[in-house]
């Protein structure tokens, strides 16, 4: 946020902080490390609010729970604000002096008085204000989110709600107080720092406003720059909709089972005419794929960094040599290279971080020497001398103020773009569970006690009211596709609202169901809601026959 | 504190015992109705977490309803209070007085400890197995009401739940009460043997005073030294009890002095007195007498204390099988509220407190200071690790003053005739009246008060020698944890330092008498059996050595050693060193004491080869 994609705070701020908003979040399930942190400083007396259509494992823990409908997120926040600002909460002297876009944002929240909010969120009023004025009194509070906050088609504003509080109420910049994006894996964040993004090159630069940038990487490469951001993920399906797109190369992705609307992805894939895939494991997509790629497992057969989400690039050392033929992805990249046409020669881990240190100053005081001895660093890190940034944008709170302002984005509140109607009445939205992780390749390969295969959850209200057995199997059905699962009670959920997971891709094809509508700003679907229908799976045998 | 809920209901008494104790509110997502509100919000958090200290009460209110602890039960327990159940069931099968499996209604508890044997416990034991078969009474180790031996313990689940501790149980007392009649288990207590006596100080309204009238406890003297504490202020009540070198009569004599003082100056300011009521060791009744003759000085006494360490709240934890005492502390403490004596704002002291009332379920362990603060706050009752000591971080981790009921009882003769001229009676350490619980094969069993320094022969000779005139085998000393010594040694003076010197100890204060007729290698082998039972089994040194040490015994007092009677004598030695050693708290350092005095001093093996 503010040119950086990364985390303001760090673990150890979370334990020592005072309020914690976990914002579309099940990290107790799905960030179980990173909750060992906010058990600590639940234990020390802090505050927990979870933020959450489900009354998740996270939720439980929680002073409030805040069981908002899917997708009204921006609504709850501004009812938040506008709460603090009435209150006289909001941090006047912060905001003058760090941000700009103030009176356009207030003009904006003005509009979510509680009432309206409760109406709109499903949230009782004075739980609104209770964590508005909690958030706005706390010396220290920070707000924490994952996929529930982006996985909508407007995610992205999702996200700047939240800005907008930290902003508001000053809980940025400083010791304890600030924003936390959870990353769902060792190296999410390691993969933007390096630049496996559209819009930036490594260390966050944009090669197309600055010139400099662009100059410094040109010389190091001795190439020519494209003037344009790449496509991310969702505009690439749609280039390969029109034609534009006809070959792909996958490294370590599994679209065929992870994208929305997996029968249009699926048919897309097929349609390429080339299809290279690099991966540790056969995977639906590299079934499919023209030539496969056996890649080496980065954790233990593999030099590198990864990036946690406070920032923190540390070392990862190879343990084993990678099994049979499987070749370390460098050796791989650098082999195509030089089938095109280019000698790379093969460089090592060391010798490739240092060439990006010169080319990312933010990299720059990283030596492996360092990383080892420091038990890793937390970027930004210019120099050898310069100890890493516990937490971002102190620069806000300087006198005078360094860099820019942080913008006040006054974003307005949208409903998912499908709601449940007559036809298809319930509302699914989807997530993870603790023992398996994503489209099961990684985890499928192992038994887990706590594993119990795919199921439609559902309130125990509705499984009682259609008259399922808890088990039975139901057959769910969207504008995009049908699966059967089995029911099973979940009291986490309320009425009209049910949810899968996309774990189990080969029994269940959860993302047959959801909706391809995506955040033009993130590339990002909304995987968080749609709508669906539930029938017995022998009503719908003799329909069909019918 | 994720929550695995059972799949089990509660039935309609179950959940009526447990709304009666948290309230009939339960919400949507405590057990109760789920409304539209509940489907868009839930409280939780650290309020919901701080309800973790009604586990235990809400585990007793099931068991006195129904008589057990039922999947059903339990889950409604979690649910309300937000406990996983694993962890709850954990706590439930920490207690001997609570059942996880069916138990009928009514059960009698028998005492079967070294007490009630010298008077006959094993016979009635024997005697109920043959008359009555093995269900509807347990064997049960020490009630503490030694001076009535055989004692047993009536619990009566349901609407109305009975509990009725008596003595001189028979078969046929114990069998009537099975039948469901109550009249043998309602028999008086027995009076104090030096009941009216001029000379006492600690006991002198015990038998004189109504237990139950507040107006009756201030006509005798009641609430006098808590004016004195008025006029002395906190620093002066803790100078006077230092000046009187007040020692805890728990067994470890710390000064008490030192510890209000330590707690005083802590910075943080929420604080706790916790009155140790759990009174278990095996032949102590003393507090049981005071708790039931004189309730109101123990309030006095813990309202005093609370105000020279400035703690608001003060917790006695009483023990599971005295409900005569819970009865009276409780009305007492009711009574002390209405009349201004507890509460927002005591009256004369302008301070607040107030006190509550915590039943234990049968746990000797929990009679050690920090294992009582676990059971308090909902956990099994397992010693922490010391330090932190409890003046630093005690009771829900705040600083807290822990006190026997006779040490505090102490503070009210201290400010009553001055710290200074209290500590003329005694030396050293050992200053002030004592108490002393007799029984076994004594003439007169009964709680005495005399002053630190007599010796054990006038005690002994006070409470009228050793029953039927017969010949004294040996004396326990401070009970299972402390040791026998033989009939040559009773000139010891009765202090902290003479006893220590002839390598026994005070103890709790218990004069436990043998004669010739006792079979003492049994008694022995009901203390390792004690504390085999006993031990919570958090640390190994403990948890193993209890049972080899047991396991040892019945080896060599069959007759039977493994490797000759020197290698056991060795082994014992060794384990009984590693319990001493390396174990976390009292129980395990102590667990030796009885059977080491046995051998070394009254030679038992030698009795045993020979017999």
């Amino acid at each position: 946020m503010f040119g950086a994609g990364g985390g303001t705070t760090s673990y150890r701020e979370v334990e020592e902080t005072d309020v914690i908003f976990l914002w579309g979040a099940n990290a107790r399930e799905n960030h179980p490390i990173f909750f060992h942190h906010v058990l600590k400083a639940l234990h020390r007396g802090a505050k927990l609010f979870a933020v959450d259509p489900r009354r998740t494992a996270s939720a439980q823990w929680a002073d409030d729970w805040l069981g908002l409908h899917v997708g009204t997120d921006i609504a709850l926040a501004h009812a938040m604000a506008r709460v603090i600002i009435h209150a006289g909460l909001a941090n006047e002297e912060f905001i003058r002096r760090a941000t700009t876009g103030y009176e356009e944002y207030r003009q904006e929240v003005e509009q979510f008085p509680l009432d309206v909010a409760e109406r709109i969120t499903g949230v009782p009023a004075e739980v609104i204000e209770r964590a508005a004025l909690t958030y706005a009194r706390a010396g220290r509070a920070v707000i924490c989110w994952t996929l529930g906050i982006t996985e909508h088609h407007n995610g992205t504003d999702n996200v700047f709600a939240l800005i907008n509080l930290s902003l508001l109420t000053g809980h940025m910049g400083r010791y304890g107080s600030g924003l936390s994006p959870l990353r769902g894996q060792n190296n999410v964040q390691g993969g933007g720092d390096m630049g496996a993004i559209p819009n930036r090159l490594v260390g966050f630069q944009d090669w197309t406003t600055d010139a400099d940038v662009r100059q410094r990487f040109e010389r190091a490469w001795n190439t020519t720059l494209k003037p344009e951001y790449g496509k991310n993920l969702s505009e690439m399906f749609e280039a390969m909709e029109h034609g534009e797109i006809r070959a792909v190369y996958a490294i370590g992705e599994n679209p065929a089972r992870s994208e929305a609307d997996q029968g249009r992805a699926e048919r897309l894939i097929r349609g390429l005419d080339h299809l290279v895939v690099q991966d540790i494991f056969l995977t639906r997509t590299a079934e499919l794929a023209t030539v496969v790629l056996p890649a080496s497992a980065s954790w233990c057969e593999a030099e590198g960094t990864v990036t946690n989400s406070e920032r923190r690039v540390q070392r990862v050392r190879k343990a084993l040599d990678p099994p049979f033929d499987a070749r370390d992805d460098m050796w791989i990249i650098a082999e195509i290279a030089q089938r095109l046409g280019y000698d790379w020669g093969h460089p090592t881990a060391e010798e490739l971080w240092n060439e990006l240190r010169t080319l990312a100053p933010m990299f720059a005081g990283m030596s492996y020497e360092r990383l080892e001895k420091e038990g890793g660093l937390q970027w930004p890190c210019y120099d050898e001398n310069h100890p890493g940034e516990l937490f971002l944008h102190s620069r806000l709170w300087a006198e005078p103020r360094g860099g820019p302002p942080a913008p006040f984005m006054a974003v307005k509140h949208e409903m998912p773009v499908e709601m449940p109607d007559d036809e298809y009445p319930f509302q699914l939205t989807t997530g993870r569970r603790l023992d398996s992780y994503n489209t099961g390749v990684q985890s499928s390969g192992y038994t887990s006690p706590l594993r119990r295969g795919e199921s439609v959850d559902m309130s125990p209200e509705d499984v009682a009211r259609l008259g399922f057995a808890d088990g039975e199997r139901v057959r769910i059905s969207s504008r995009r596709g049908s699966v059967t699962a089995p029911v099973r009670i979940d009291h986490s959920l309320r009425p009209g609202l049910v949810f899968m997971t996309f774990h189990f891709q080969d029994d269940v094809r959860t993302n047959l169901l959801t909706i391809d509508a995506t955040d033009p700003k993130s590339g990002t679907a909304e995987f968080k809601a749609c709508a669906v229908r539930i029938d017995p799976v022998e009503a719908t045998v003799t329909a069909s026959i019918a | 504190m994720d929550l695995h809920l059972l799949d089990a209901e509660p039935i309609a008494e179950e959940r009526d015992a447990i709304d009666q104790l948290l309230g009939s509110e339960a919400g949507g997502w405590t057990g109760g109705e789920r409304t539209a509100t509940d489907h868009h919000s839930a409280a939780g958090g650290h309020a919901a977490r701080d309800q973790r200290h009604l586990l235990l009460p809400a585990l007793r209110a099931l068991q006195l309803r129904v008589g057990w602890i039922s999947e059903g039960g339990l889950n409604y327990i979690c649910e309300r209070l937000t406990i996983p159940p694993a962890d709850a069931y954990g706590v439930a099968t920490f207690y001997a007085l609570l059942s996880t499996t069916p138990r009928p209604p009514r059960v009698v508890h028998v005492c079967d400890d070294i007490a009630c044997r010298t008077r006959g416990a094993d016979r009635l034991c024997d005697e109920l197995e043959k008359n009555v078969g093995k269900s509807g009474w347990l064997r049960s180790p020490c009630l503490g009401l030694c001076e009535q031996a055989p004692a047993a313990f009536l619990t009566e689940a349901g609407p109305e739940p009975v509990e009725l501790l008596f003595g001189g149980a028979t078969a046929a007392s114990v069998a009537r009460v099975l039948a469901g009649d109550h009249a043998p288990a309602k028999l008086p207590h027995l009076p104090l043997p030096q009941a009216g006596s001029l000379d006492l100080g600690l006991l002198r309204r015990i038998g004189i005073v109504d237990p139950s009238s507040f107006e009756d406890y201030r006509a005798h003297d009641g609430y006098k030294s808590l004016a004195k504490a008025a006029h002395l202020g906190p620093e002066g009540v803790r100078k006077e009890v230092t000046d009187a070198r007040l020692a805890g009569r728990g067994g470890a004599a710390f000064p008490t002095g030192r510890k209000w003082d330590a707690v005083a100056q802590q910075a943080e300011t929420e604080r706790y007195i916790i009155a140790n009521a759990d009174e278990s060791e095996p032949g102590t009744f003393k507090d049981r007498v005071v708790m039931e003759g004189d309730p109101f000085s123990v309030i006095e006494a813990m309202t005093i204390a609370g105000y020279a360490t400035g703690a608001e709240k003060g917790y006695i934890y009483l023990r599971g099988e005295y409900p005569l005492a819970r009865e009276r502390l409780q009305h007492a403490i009711e009574e002390a509220r209405s009349n201004g004596m507890l509460g927002e704002s005591v009256h004369g002291l302008g301070v607040k407190f107030d006190i509550e009332l915590r039943v234990g379920a049968g746990a000797y362990i929990c009679g050690e200071e920090t294992a009582i603060f676990n059971s308090i706050e909902g956990y099994r009752g397992e010693p922490r690790n010391k330090p932190p000591f409890p003046v630093e971080a005690g009771l829900f981790g705040k600083p807290t003053v822990v006190n026997n009921v006779e040490t505090l009882i102490n503070v009210l003769e201290i400010l009553r005739v001055g710290g200074a001229k209290y500590a003329e009676t005694g030396s050293g350490v050992s200053t002030g009246p004592r108490l002393f619980c007799l029984s076994g094969s004594v003439q007169r069993p009964g709680v005495y008060e005399v002053a630190h320094g007599t010796s054990l022969r006038d005690l002994i000779a006070l409470a009228g020698g050793v029953a039927g005139g017969r010949e004294l085998r040996a004396v326990l000393l401070g009970g299972a944890a402390g040791g026998f010594i033989r009939p040559e040694e009773i000139d010891m003076p009765l202090t902290f330092e003479a006893t220590r010197a002839a390598g026994s100890t005070l103890g709790s204060g218990v004069v436990m008498l043998f004669d010739d007729q006792v079979d003492l290698v049994d008694i022995l082998r009901r203390i390792a059996a004690f504390f085999r039972d006993e031990s919570c089994g958090q640390c190994v040194p403990c948890r193993v050595g209890t049972v080899r040490q047991e396991e040892a015994l019945h080896r060599i007092l069959a007759g039977k050693p493994k490797g000759g009677m020197a290698t056991e004598r060795a082994l014992l030695e060794e384990i009984g060193l590693a319990m001493k050693d390396a174990s976390i708290c009292g129980l395990g350092q102590t667990a030796y004491g009885a059977v080491e005095s046995a051998i070394k001093r009254l030679g038992l093996f030698e009795q045993a080869a020979a017999s």
